[in-house]
């Protein structure tokens, strides 16, 4: 933010196309995954994250990003140039400086900025899970929890037993571990990525690289657990003949819904989670770009500016439950309908009326 | 744009951490997170069930009791009338016992009146019997203190004695 308000200040001077390539590029810079993890206040200063590249001639290495970031040269031991681009393609990227001047964007395994995040997530689920897990384990029957873990045991029962066990009946036990810990890895991923400093902060479920493993892995469950009526339903279809035979109009159909479905899980919440962010950076931004008209003006913008972006932060608090829970919701019902056994159901539905 | 482009090492790392954590939890954390809540409701059911149970047992006991009571009052109104039956009843076997043994005393006493009386007159027809020689003597030994007297009653006598032969 710093270093936005000295930028929008001397550009008071420029051109106003300028600014708002600057603060587009600010929001972009916001929004994407970095090498090193910001700290507050200072845009220098970053704290430094392994960078995994494997050169052009298949070598590994691994070294700290706070050797690139600063648009320093790296060399390696064995005399590999690494640094970050500055344009072109991989603008923003480490590359491999070979020696006829040209950049070799190597493959990249840094633990980026995004990647510490995931990593930092996964940890947070995991510690609050098995805190429970100990809480049980120490209390046996005789107490609930209560407060935070009683909280949470709340949320896992929420998604429990009225997303997975309403939808997959006797088979939620087997899908359920999948979809509860997708469930908790995005919200807590959500959260995280609201949170300005670090550990939080890193876009991740805003993210197309993140969603898009959630949603594969979604596709993935679905279409190889799905049954055989579900891949009838797909290639034989109960509509009129000529809907399927010298046409296969209704089987393109289905067979592309298989991919149109989680490609919506995939950008539902990306776009639900990257665009609440934005608006937030937006928002505040508006603050620099008003800052050249004058002091009255800044200030009433400031306001603004800062009540709409706590009301935005506080209502993606809001999306981040409700996103995590949407896909954990459709993820189980997309599962649902490629393991339903149409004669099971009816005889439970039988029962039920028995009952 | 570099926000639509998944990046490769986001993507690898993305699969690795989120197949991780849902080994891990998947082993570690979410049967036994289900087993509990599963079990805690069963048993939140069962003790909600038991209570239930216990309160009808409670009012059936009341009942029971209630039926008791009301047992217990008919029986002691029975038991008291009874009584008061077997009172009359006592009351009235010894007024005919008591009537009955001084009937037989009457008898008795009657018995030995007459038997007294009996004797009573015996004895006074023997006294009379006596009273009455004793004057037909007087009288004889008046009559006979002559002898004419004496020998007309031996002629009579002695006639007697021949018409008898």
């Amino acid at each position: 933010m710093s270093v936005a308000a000295v930028k929008a200040s001397d550009g008071h001077a420029a051109e106003g196309e300028e600014q708002e390539m600057n603060i587009q590029e600010i929001i972009i810079e916001h929004l994407g995954d970095a090498y090193g993890w910001e700290v507050p206040f200072s845009h220098e200063n970053r704290i430094p994250l392994p960078v995994i590249v494997n050169d052009s001639n298949g070598a590994w290495h691994m070294f700290s990003s706070g050797r690139v970031t600063g648009g320093d040269t790296y060399v390696t031991s064995d005399g590999v140039r690494y640094a970050i681009a500055h344009s072109g393609d991989n603008k923003g990227k480490v590359v491999q400086l070979l020696a006829d001047g040209t950049e070799y964007r190597p493959v990249d395994l840094s633990i980026t900025k995004n990647v510490a995040g995931l990593i930092i997530s996964a940890l947070v689920v995991i510690l609050v899970m098995m805190s429970l897990v100990r809480f049980y384990r120490r209390n046996g029957m005789k107490k609930a929890p209560q407060k935070g873990l009683g909280a949470v045991e709340a949320l896992v029962e929420f998604v429990y037993d009225g997303v997975v066990k309403a939808t997959l009946g006797k088979n939620a036990p087997k899908f359920a571990p999948y979809l509860l810990t997708a469930f908790f890895f995005i919200f807590v991923m959500n959260l995280l990525g609201l949170m300005v400093i670090f550990p939080g902060g890193a876009n991740l479920t805003g993210n197309l690289a993140v969603t898009l493993v959630l949603a594969v892995c979604t596709f993935v469950v679905t279409n190889v657990k799905g049954n055989k009526h579900y891949w009838k339903d797909i290639f034989w279809p109960d509509v009129p003949l000529l809907l399927k035979f010298p046409l296969p109009i209704m089987p393109l159909i289905e067979l592309f819904g298989i991919f149109t479905k989680p490609a919506a899980l995939c950008v539902r919440l990306f776009a639900n989670m990257m665009g609440g962010h934005m608006i937030v950076l937006v928002l505040t931004m508006l603050i620099f770009i008003f800052a050249p008209f004058g002091p009255v003006v800044t200030g009433t913008t400031t306001v603004v500016s800062m009540l709409f972006s706590l009301f935005m932060l506080l209502l993606d608090v809001l999306v981040s439950f409700i996103q995590a829970y949407v896909f954990t919701m459709l993820s189980t019902l997309f599962i649902g309908l490629a393991t339903h056994d149409p004669h099971e159901g009816h005889e439970e539905k039988l029962e039920e009326v028995k009952a | 744009m570099e926000l639509f482009t998944p990046s490769f090492g986001l993507v690898f790392w993305m699969f690795v951490v989120f197949v991780l954590l849902c080994l891990l939890l998947g082993k570690f954390a979410w049967p036994a997170i289900i087993k509990m809540m599963s079990e805690r409701a069963d048993l939140i059911d069962k003790g909600v069930a038991y209570a239930q149970e216990a309160k009808q047992h409670m009012d059936n006991a009341k009942a029971e009791a209630d039926k008791f009571i009301l047992d217990a009052k008919k029986q002691q109104s029975e038991i008291l009338r009874e009584a008061a039956r077997m009172k009359a009843q006592i009351i009235e076997d010894a007024k005919e016992a008591a009537t009955l043994e001084a009937k037989k005393v009457m008898d008795a006493a009657q018995l030995s009146i007459a038997q007294e009386r009996k004797e009573a007159e015996l004895q006074f027809r023997n006294e009379v019997s006596a009273f009455a020689i004793q004057i037909a003597e007087k009288l004889l030994r008046e009559r006979m203190a002559n002898d004419k007297a004496q020998s007309q009653l031996v002629d009579k006598l002695l006639n007697e004695l021949e018409t008898q032969n």
